[in-house]
């Protein structure tokens, strides 16, 4: 049985723990405010809000329902727009209108629930911050001009929000009913679910591919949650190294200070991999055991020289982890406990390219992350360089990082070591681009590393 | 008539209802004990003769209750609008990858799901045709060919000083209306069925219902709340969901919904119709265009669908703003392999705009002037003749031209961009220019009629049904708006009825940038006419002259501009009591348009839209990515009766045609299966890619045209801006390498941008 709160009632249900929480409330509780729009997570028509307790305080996100298995909800503050709904239109609602942010209607709530994950969080401040909360959100009849205009009335309104006893004036300004008051202590008397291990079952992280790739086969299959292990939750400096819980999310690995203090440019980084709801419920080692070819976090990761650990104990480097197209060196049994990665050093260069069709929210056409470190006479000390979309399975640039360590970076030598990494990668041609762009996008995203580095590469203009 | 000044930014009861989840749209409304859910069985091979198909386990499978083929069809096998060429269960053969060839009633959408495994299918492939040119090639039409001439192209050519030929193609566009096709129907005495449907056309959805069940139009009810957009995309064809929700319940009798999941709408409706062409441009010294000649090959899929109707409006706005003295322009609809192809926002229009565009950028850049140089000098005037032979009346290209280039002072724009491109050696930028002239009215002059119907209920209440279709474009609360004008009462006292064909009946498509003139024009003739019969109670019961001009202003009664301290109300009740009819039935048929097919000239259009948008993008000239750094406008709106609406209208179609120009991209592959058939392939714009600035200046004129209340029409013209965003940014790849060999293919995605800065 699984237990949470839907807005202010309390669910105790039986339905198919895979089963997702957009099908739940839609159809099981008729609330039809909660729009279907593609199911993949893509759209964000069915995004709702849902609070959880992270470092025991309790935090609401904005999520794709649509992708959310239910038994991800246990213990959990499901808030759809029924949920914040009163008599009057919440100021939210109420910008929405001012501004004319709706048109047809349909991608509406999504919007709403969002804008309201915004007002709701203290760690959004800004009008940059109201935008990211809808990166998520599609409007085909494209009005977002006119939501732009309400994201910036809400960001004017929150100036005055205050840091402490946000609930309060929250409700005190009808962005929230009165029953959020209660919520806190409701939700922790429902126990969090018990984490034994069950064969059997079929693990669930955030979900946010299974659910596009396996919708059916997870529904009706017996599942085990991963996600809200409070052992795989875990962010910590130890020594020279990061350790992280499998579990931890994209947005809890982008938001952590420990990680922002190593990354100078993470949030531009990070502000290419997917959207805010599914960085909200994604997490780094679902996003590895995928293995999609193209995965964001795990060339980010390669490149790190990040090594996983299992729950039987073994570690052994992620570049390594891939055999073939969605083939993992893992056994059946095995699941990934933990990510590590050793702190670059302050001389280290991280960067992080991505290009797809749309700058945001979309699949890399081919994605590279590289880690470099170079001395005073411009000799490549350290290089670790990763690259998506170029091979059967996220790629360790092995050849081209073994042929530029210890050499001095020159026209040549780069001209060179784009032979050598030409070599070493095989794209194919698909939706996301033919072979001869992959290649090609490869070459330019490997000398934009460079770049970035301030490396001039006028050469390639001719 | 007497305005109120609050109108221009009217918003009605329906935004609200959005903001709070309350509005209604197919898939939210509450199922009946009973219900079945109804899943298709489609093909996998775009054409096939079908050996044979045995689906005896799958109607086994526990939960199917039956699962339908040609064979049950108690009417007539056949959906299409225009020609009748398209079953709606493949019999015998398929003709493209997603045809419908199976329905699978079920008690449940899993258990469809689980049959839908079950049924085995043989195919015998036949060949397979993707590309329109192909089509041609081997005589595959949809429809006959059309041409439309002015003056004598090939004489006038050899007088050209300078003559340019050349290629170009449009891809196709997805809808991707946030809500997908669907429909929810249940029987009814007598035989008949009323159908809940998503659809811009409830009259094709009612025809087609009674043709495939072999009853008669009156036994088929449909009903239309409103639509999660529509786009075109469900102005045909969502009778085909319409029709699979009525055939399932009208011999089960039992309520049955078909919602198409994302996938399956995408892999089984038609798209905007992509586009080959050829072109012929011949100018003089003085760089006036004096003959063009072009040759569309439109794609129209495996069925004509629309496609007739759209190959024409692309002959009408073959030569965009632009007068040309000698036009041949020759247009096939070519037989693909592919889903019928069908209506998207501008119909055509914007296909036929890029030709011309890109044969003017062609010929600017050969002979070494900017285009906009051309674009200004050969603008429509009146008295021009265009080439469908309507001549050109209230012309305002110049004025929105001109204006567009002083807000945004072209000169000094070009200068920046020039310096910036001096100075940046991996980021350039590009401007375009993109004028339009649209004609608004169905071209098909037919569908130019609607009806309204008005009831004023005792208490004062007023209720409006039209045969328009709410989707997002503001039609209930412009309506509305023409209501409270007519009648002078508040916009309150008004409620928009659903769209129901047995209170209004013989609609047309709410389609073509026409709705709202159209169905304005009927509900101010209910209005009107309730008017007549209230207003001569009124004088009676208040003993007044034969000659005293009546009216109300916000509820108020007055009699010769004086206020009488009567209200609407009190009057009301009383022209109940007195026996007055308060109710009536509006109509409008647009006057003074015609159009002579076997001549191929007449004037089908009621009246123009013009307008010009510069477009300025910036690409990264590294990564091959781009950003539209703003868009500014002057647009023709007439006199804008609701400037919110407006102004959303034309943001969204200027966005909407941007994402058509760039990162829009549908892929099927050489067997006719869509690559992109899915939103993780199949990319829109979303908050990040828009224009960082629109700026959209209208420009308002008082003259008298045949738009309702004088507010023009808005829905399909800001479209076509967005093909400048495609010249904007192949004028920056341009600057990064001007030997650069990229065609005049779009749209314009980072992957043609990054091949055209690197090909030499």
């Amino acid at each position: 049985m699984i237990e949470f709160i839907l807005n202010n009632q309390t669910i105790k249900t039986e339905q198919p723990a895979g089963s997702t929480v957009l099908d739940f409330i839609r159809y099981h509780k008729k609330l039809t405010g909660t729009k279907i729009g593609c199911r993949e997570g893509d759209c964000g028509a069915c995004t709702i809000l849902v609070g959880a307790f992270e470092n025991n305080k309790l935090v609401y996100r904005n999520i794709t329902s649509c992708l959310m298995p239910l038994i991800n909800a246990q213990a959990k503050h499901i808030v759809t727009v029924e949920g914040i709904n009163q008599t009057e239109l919440t100021p939210v609602q109420q910008a929405m209108v001012d501004s004319s942010g709706t048109q047809c209607g349909f991608c509406t709530i999504g919007f709403v629930m969002s804008l309201t994950g915004f007002v709701m969080n203290q760690t959004q401040t800004n009008f940059t911050d109201a935008i990211k909360s809808i990166d998520g959100n599609i409007c085909r009849c494209t009005g977002y001009k006119s939501i732009e205009k309400a994201a910036k009335i809400l960001s004017n309104q929150i100036e005055k929000r205050p840091t402490h006893n946000t609930l309060n004036w929250l409700i005190e300004n009808k962005y929230l009913p009165n029953y959020f008051l209660g919520i806190e202590e409701r939700l922790r008397k429902i126990l969090i679910q018990q984490f034994t291990e069950n064969k059997q079952a079929i693990k669930l992280g955030g979900a946010t591919d299974l659910n596009v790739q396996k919708h059916q086969l997870i529904k009706k299959s017996i599942v085990q949650n991963l996600y809200d292990d409070p052992s795989l939750k875990t962010i910590e400096k130890i020594n020279n190294e990061i350790v992280l819980g499998a579990s931890v999310t994209v947005a809890q690995f982008s938001e952590s200070n420990i990680i922002q203090n190593i990354f100078p440019n993470l949030n531009k980084h990070i502000k290419l991999v997917s959207s805010s709801p599914i960085r909200n419920m994604a997490t780094l080692a679902g996003n590895f055991v995928n293995a999609s070819p193209i995965g964001d976090m795990t060339a980010f990761f390669i490149a790190l020289d990040a090594s996983i650990i299992f729950n039987t104990n073994r570690k052994i480097k992620l570049k390594d982890f891939y055999k073939g197209y969605k083939q993992l060196d893992k056994t059946e049994d095995e699941i990934i406990e933990k990510i590590i990665f050793p702190i670059p050093s302050s001389t280290t260069f991280f960067n992080f390219e991505k290009v797809c069709k749309r700058t945001h929210l979309d699949i890399a056409s081919v994605n590279t992350a590289c880690l470099i470190n170079v001395d005073n006479n411009n000799i490549i000390q350290q290089i670790y360089l990763s690259a998506g979309g170029v091979a059967p399975y996220p790629k360790y640039l092995s050849n081209t990082c073994s042929f530029l360590l210890n050499k001095q970076i020159s026209e040549i030598v780069l001209q060179e070591a784009i032979t050598v990494m030409q070599q070493e990668v095989a794209p194919i041609t698909d939706a996301r681009g033919t072979t001869e762009y992959k290649r090609l996008l490869l070459r330019q995203l490997f000398l934009a590393h460079f770049k970035e580095l301030n490396v001039e590469i006028n050469f390639i203009i001719n | 008539m007497h305005t109120q000044s609050h109108h221009n930014i009217f918003i009605g009861p329906e935004y609200p209802n959005h903001v709070k989840g309350k509005s209604i749209y197919v898939d939210d409304m509450p199922v009946m004990e009973g219900t079945v859910h109804v899943k298709i069985f489609s093909a996998t091979i775009a054409h096939a003769k079908i050996k044979s198909i045995d689906f005896t386990e799958a109607e086994q499978t526990e939960g199917i209750i039956k699962i339908f083929s040609a064979k049950d069809i108690p009417g007539e096998n056949q959906i299409g609008g225009i020609i009748p060429d398209e079953p709606l269960l493949a019999d015998g053969e398929v003709h493209y990858c997603g045809q419908a060839i199976l329905l699978i009633a079920a008690e449940n959408e899993d258990a469809a799901e689980d049959a839908l495994h079950k049924i085995k299918i043989e195919y015998e492939p036949l060949e397979i045709i993707t590309n329109p040119r192909v089509a041609y090639a081997k005589g595959k039409l949809l429809s006959p060919t059309r041409k439309f001439v002015l003056g004598n192209s090939s004489e006038t050519f050899k007088n050209c000083k300078y003559v340019f030929e050349g290629t170009t193609e449009t891809n196709g566009q997805e809808h991707l209306y946030l809500e997908t096709q669907g429909a929810y129907a249940y029987a009814t005495e007598f035989n008949s069925v009323k159908i809940f449907s998503s659809t811009q056309g409830p009259t094709a959805v009612q025809r087609t219902v009674a043709r495939v069940l072999g009853v008669s139009m009156n036994n088929v009810e449909v009903d239309v709340t409103r639509l999660g957009g529509g786009f075109g995309g469900k102005e045909d064809q969502a009778s085909t969901y319409g029709t699979i929700a009525a055939l399932v319940t009208f011999i089960l009798k039992r309520p049955a919904k078909c919602v198409l999941h994302r996938m399956e709408d995408m892999r089984m409706t038609g798209k905007r119709n992509p586009y080959s062409s050829d072109y012929k441009i011949g100018l003089d010294d003085n760089l006036k265009i004096l003959a063009y000649e072009v040759t569309f090959y439109q794609n129209g899929g495996a069925a004509a669908d629309l496609s007739p109707s759209i190959l024409e409006r692309t002959l009408f706005h073959c030569t965009n703003s632009y007068f040309i003295p000698n036009v041949t322009a020759t247009a096939n609809s070519c037989k693909t392999n592919l889903p019928p192809n069908t209506a998207f926002r501008g119909f055509g229009g914007p296909q036929g705009m890029f030709v011309i565009e890109a044969a003017i950028d062609f010929a600017a850049k050969q002979i070494g002037v900017e285009p906009y140089i051309i674009q200004q000098k050969n603008l429509l005037q009146n008295k021009n003749e265009l080439p469908y032979g309507q001549i050109i009346e209230n012309c305002e290209a110049e004025k929105c031209y001109s204006n567009t280039m002083q807000k945004a002072n072209i000169s000094s724009l070009k200068n920046e961009i020039i310096n910036f491109n001096n100075t940046n050696k991996f980021k350039k930028k590009g401007f375009a220019l993109m004028p339009i002239c649209f004609g608004i009215s169905f071209t098909h002059t037919t569908l130019n009629q609607a009806r309204a119907l008005v009831h004023v209920y005792t208490d004062g209440s007023v209720g409006v049904s039209t045969g328009g279709v709410e989707m997002g474009q503001g039609l209930n609360p412009k309506m509305i708006q023409v209501a409270a004008n007519a009648l002078g009462i508040s916009t309150i006292k008004i409620k928009l009825e659903t769209t129901n064909t047995t209170r209004v009946a013989n609609t047309s498509p709410s389609a073509a940038s026409s709705t709202t003139d159209l169905n304005g024009h009927a509900v101010y003739d209910a209005c009107q006419q309730i008017n007549t019969s209230f207003h001569s109670f009124i004088k009676k019961d208040l003993q007044l002259n034969k000659e005293d001009v009546v009216e109300f202003r916000n509820e108020v009664l007055f009699v010769n501009n004086q206020s009488k301290n009567i209200s609407w109300n009190e009057l009301i009740a009383k022209a109940y009591l007195a026996r007055t009819n308060l109710s009536a039935k509006g109509f409008y048929a647009t006057p003074t348009i015609n159009f002579d097919k076997t001549k191929e000239k007449g004037h089908p259009f009621s009246y123009h839209v013009y307008g010009t948008a510069l477009t300025v993008a910036t690409v990264d000239c590294l990564r091959g990515t781009y950003e539209i750094d703003f868009v500014k406008a002057c647009h023709d709106v007439g006199t804008s009766m609701n400037e919110k609406i407006d102004i959303g209208q034309l943001e969204g179609g200027l966005v909407q045609g941007i994402g058509w120009m760039t990162m829009e991209e549908i892929v099927y592959n050489e067997q006719g299966k869509l690559l992109s058939n899915a939103l993780s392939t199949y990319k829109i714009p979303d908050i990040y890619s828009i224009p960082k600035e629109i700026d959209i200046e209208f420009l308002d004129t008082q003259n008298d045209n045949l738009a309702i209340l004088k507010s023009k029409a808005v829905g399909e013209p800001p479209l076509m801006y967005g093909i400048g965003a495609y010249f904007a940014i192949r004028n920056a790849v341009l600057a990064f390498n001007p030997k650069s060999t990229i065609t005049y293919n779009a749209p314009i995605t980072p992957e043609k941008v990054l091949m055209g800065l690197y090909n030499k």
